[in-house]
């Protein structure tokens, strides 16, 4: 059983506050939408929670079964699927898919990928470059590289932009299937995506 | 799938062939620093036409050859994470110090093919004395270490700075200096006809100078990769 403990989170540039007083804890099985306008730190309270950015105030924490995470063991248990995450566009989906697993410490068959490919409705396409995809089929992939790593704690930051609606349903069925065993952290202003969420936290005004 | 307790062996080893395919794949690094080397090379050799120089500006001549080759292209190794935006996805996956290493190792690998194509040729266009190759051998080897253990880090630091090509070759150069400096006088001695056994002092320096800054390195690095 993983959680996820975000205590009075407040992050600020300069003098402009982003967002201050964040606090929710969230187990395996539930979710939380972050909503809110364009740059009201959506985004940015998600990379604080990955430690991308150190927080001014508050922290976070992760725990399985009442034991706090290490850096490394936050890296293995941890997923991110967000526009401004980006793959290796000179590799192949496989590449990338592979090189992502292995550098965290695990293992991945050719039939896994395969499996993880045809769930993203990337079917046949895991031999080409990267570079050579739309950005829908980025989106997609991005999905496979952050599944392929079995996530405990899944963070999805606009998470359908760019897909057309065969894939937005292709992500609908598997964050239904990640969040019965996972923490799912949403960022989003799209109804039907934080619908998908347990919980809600809005953000600005 | 089953979890292994890969080490940071493999994990090292992981990041530098996923580096090594990605330059196999475009050669920007390498095209860079080649070029840089041989046309460096052709228009000194161009410019002494018969004439022998003296063992003592040879050996600076070489090492100023391979320090500014290495400044056009060791830096890139984090350039291309963070203008392709990969380096997010890299930090959110690899534990800072398999991407040290990794790219270390890379740098080190680049820097070889880099002083295997270039020594050749600089003997033969400088009319260097041969006879002293032999014991050159182990102070290229510690050179390149030495280069690539000093500025791998700094091509982090200044992988997201604006004026990235600028900043790398004068953040580099205060650190290289003692570097440079006893790569030289170690090159000159030899060349002069010194044996290995006389330049033993500067063989303990270079020495000591690369496991400063490669273990110095690995304690930083943390730090510049995700703050």
């Amino acid at each position: 059983m993983y959680k996820l403990v975000v205590e009075n989170l407040a992050k600020r540039f300069d003098s402009r506050i982003v967002f201050k007083d964040i606090s929710f804890e969230l187990t395996s099985g539930e979710s939380i939408a972050i909503t809110g306008p364009n740059g009201s730190g959506k985004s940015t309270l998600i990379l604080c929670m990955l430690s991308q950015y150190r927080p001014n105030k508050g922290k976070v924490s992760y725990l399985s079964d009442q034991k706090i995470l290490s850096e490394e063991e936050i890296q293995q248990n941890c997923g991110l699927v967000s526009p401004y995450l980006n793959l290796y566009g000179q590799l192949t989906a496989e590449e990338n898919i592979k090189f992502f697993t292995s550098i965290r410490g695990k293992n991945i068959t050719g039939n896994e990928i395969n499996d993880l490919l045809i769930k993203v409705g990337l079917e046949g396409r895991g031999n080409d470059n990267v570079a050579e995809y739309s950005s829908g089929m980025n989106q997609r992939l991005k999905y496979a590289v952050a599944l392929a790593n079995k996530p405990n704690i899944l963070f999805l930051d606009e998470p359908t932009s760019n897909l057309d609606d065969q894939g937005k349903d292709a992500i609908a069925s598997i964050i239904e299937e990640v969040r019965l065993n996972s923490i799912i952290v949403i960022a989003t202003n799209e109804k039907e995506e934080y619908s998908l969420a347990t919980n809600k936290c809005r953000l600005g005004n | 799938m089953p979890p292994t307790s890969a080490g940071l062996a493999t994990k090292c080893l992981t990041m530098l062939i996923k580096d090594l395919r990605l330059e196999l794949r475009d050669k920007y690094a390498l095209n860079a620093v080649l070029m840089f080397g041989i046309t460096t090379l052709a228009v000194v050799s161009f410019s002494l036409g018969q004439s022998n120089l003296p063992p003592h500006l040879l050996g600076a001549l070489f090492w100023i050859i391979m320090f500014f080759s290495a400044m056009s292209g060791l830096a890139h190794i984090f350039i291309r994470e963070e203008d392709s935006g990969t380096a997010l996805a890299l930090r959110l996956s690899a534990p800072p110090d398999a991407v040290f290493i990794g790219k270390l190792l890379f740098n080190m690998i680049l820097l070889t093919v880099l002083t295997l194509i270039i020594t050749p040729l600089f003997f033969v266009f400088t009319n260097a004395p041969v006879s002293s190759l032999g014991s050159f051998i182990p102070i290229l080897v510690l050179g390149v270490i030495g280069l690539c253990s000093a500025t791998t880090l700094i091509a982090a630091i200044i992988a997201r700075a604006a004026v990235k090509g600028a900043l790398f070759a004068v953040l580099s150069f205060p650190i290289i200096i003692p570097l440079l400096l006893t790569l030289v006088l170690t090159t000159q001695k030899l060349f002069e006809g010194s044996g290995v056994s006389n330049v033993m002092t500067e063989l303990q320096f270079l020495i000591a100078y690369m496991v400063v800054m490669i273990v110095g390195s690995l304690m930083l690095f943390k730090f510049v990769w995700t703050e």
